[in-house]
């Protein structure tokens, strides 16, 4: 993008436009091309969504319009346009009418960072990482000003759980984030990408991956933490007042959502464009980045269609009592053996420029601690499970006798 | 590309970003029927008429973990800095860090045991 914002910008100067105007036309265009990706694939990912959820449930799923109902989402979009807009008199305008536009906003602006290629890519931050977590947190406030605005019982029940859920959930997701930080030594995206030539930070530290995928699933609102929009609980959650295309945008925003943060994980841990002939081609490169992005969506997508709700009360015991806790102690773990490495010079300092060799030691040492970590856990979650099921039979049991008893 | 040109990428971005959404919603304000009345546009909730105001006291139990959230916020931003000098530091960086984390740790355990994090 720099070679084509630069390029452009020379082009147009020589041609005699006024620099500063050449500047922002050259940055538009860049903006411009960057947006278009996720404009796009948006419109695909409703197929692919539906596609995917009918099959789970033994559906055929949309088959109708266009070849394998390819195009099902242009034809529900005319059909959003031609639907009456409601505003209630009762909502706050100004913040009702906001807040679709700054929920679809805060996910296409996800996309300024995301490195494609080694070369394509909007902007290369040097916070790359933390402007992730900045405007990621943008689409809480969207949820939360669209409950707030709506003047709805339902809807604002629906928000309070939104700003208590996303808000929990991003402790650990920011916890996890800080390993592929560490490792790669580099808030840049494409520098953690880089760093991961010699090995897949998903391998380094399998448990950060595990983290992240758990908190992202609960950021963008889907099962098992999809209690935003409990339909048998709240209506519809925090849109129940929307109607046509303002609707569609909290929709969109959430599918472009899931799949965006399919492709931070593909680039946070399993090394972006990495992989065979990537450097042959930009094409390859962004192949490969969609591939795996694309399958950890999938996953996602199969998580969500499979499992069911969870409680409110359960999703913040879950947060704060076990996913918080271990995301500390898998931060300070990771750490404290890469830095007693180093220090015993078995690790390299620069993980940045080190090959598969040289990270060799320090994969497998890492991946026991890991293995050790996820073992002593799942020992803890097996005896939880136990003593949670002789509680709630111990409970059965006891109202089984009490309505025997009533019964008589 | 300098600074201060990605930053006035990500600027014009920011600017941009709202319209994708705002354009369909325009569109449709130019094709979409109006035909508003008293009943269509009051409150829908679940159908039925509503009762009393929407804006109420919410449960204290949010404002609780919103406050624990805080902490760990502030945490992480200080724990960025920390992640990218880390491969540069010596054992010290290390112990530094742990102590850090530790102490504000430490918080979580503390609201734990005062059960606030308990859904009540």
């Amino acid at each position: 993008m720099e070679e084509l914002c630069t390029g452009l910008c020379t082009i147009l100067v020589e041609s005699g436009a006024d620099a500063g105007l050449a500047l922002f036309l050259s940055l538009l265009v860049g903006v411009l091309l960057v947006s278009g990706v996720p404009l796009i694939t948006v419109i695909l990912l409703i197929w692919i969504e539906r596609k995917v959820a009918a099959r789970i449930q033994d559906r055929i799923g949309p088959n109708r319009v266009g070849p394998v109902g390819l195009l099902q989402t242009i034809a529900d979009m005319i059909k959003l346009l031609s639907k009456e807009d409601i505003t209630p008199t009762a909502a706050d305008r100004i913040l009702y009418n906001a807040a679709p536009l700054v929920s679809f906003a805060s996910v296409v602006l996800l996309w300024a960072v995301i490195p494609f290629t080694p070369f394509h890519y909007g902007v290369d931050l040097e916070i790359g990482a933390l402007y992730f977590v900045a405007i990621a947190s943008f689409g809480t406030l969207a949820i939360m000003a669209a409950g707030w605005a709506s003047n709805n019982k339902y809807a604002l029940l629906g928000a309070f759980r939104v700003v208590a859920l996303l808000v929990s959930y991003e402790v650990p997701l920011v916890f996890a984030l800080l390993v592929p930080v560490l490792l790669a030594g580099s808030m840049s995206l494409v520098d953690i990408v880089n760093a991961q030539n010699g090995m897949w930070f998903v391998v380094l530290s399998p448990l950060a991956f595990v983290i992240f995928y758990i908190s992202s699933q609960a950021e963008t609102g889907r099962a098992p933490f999809d209690l935003i929009e409990a339909e048998s609980e709240l209506v519809a959650g925090f849109n129940i007042e929307y109607s046509g295309m303002k609707f569609g945008m909290f929709f969109a925003a959430e599918f472009l959502h899931v799949f965006t943060n399919g492709i931070i994980m593909a680039i946070l841990f399993f090394g972006g464009w990495m992989g065979p002939l990537y450097y042959e081609s930009p094409l390859i490169a962004f192949a490969w980045l969609g591939a795996k992005g694309g399958l950890i969506y999938l996953t996602t997508l199969w998580l969500r269609n499979t499992v069911p709700r969870l409680r409110i009360d359960q999703i913040m015991a879950f947060n704060w009592k076990f996913l918080v806790p271990l995301s500390i102690a898998n931060l300070i773990v990771v750490s404290f053996v890469l830095k007693v490495m180093q220090e015993l010079g078995m690790a390299p300092r620069d993980i940045l420029s080190a090959g598969f060799g040289e990270l060799l030691p320090t994969t497998i040492i890492l991946l026991l601690f890991n293995g050790a970590m996820i073992f002593y856990l799942l020992g803890i979650l097996r005896k939880r499970g136990r003593e949670a099921r002789r509680e709630s039979q111990a409970a059965r049991a006891e109202f089984a006798q009490t309505a025997h008893v009533a019964g008589h | 590309m300098n600074v201060l040109n990605e930053w006035a990428f990500i600027g014009l971005f920011a600017v941009m970003a709202p319209v994708f959404p705002a354009l369909p919603i325009v569109i449709a304000w130019l094709f979409r029927p109006r035909k508003p009345n008293v009943l269509k546009s009051s409150t829908y909730e679940c159908g039925v008429e509503t009762i009393g105001d929407t804006w109420v006291q919410f449960r204290v139990q949010y404002y609780i973990y919103g406050l624990i959230f805080l902490v760990f916020d502030v945490e992480m931003v200080f724990l960025f800095p920390w992640a990218v000098a880390y491969n540069e530091m010596s054992l010290f960086g290390f112990v530094a860090g742990f102590l850090f984390i530790f102490l504000l740790t430490d918080a979580l355990f503390y609201a734990w045991k005062k059960n606030a994090l308990d859904w009540k």
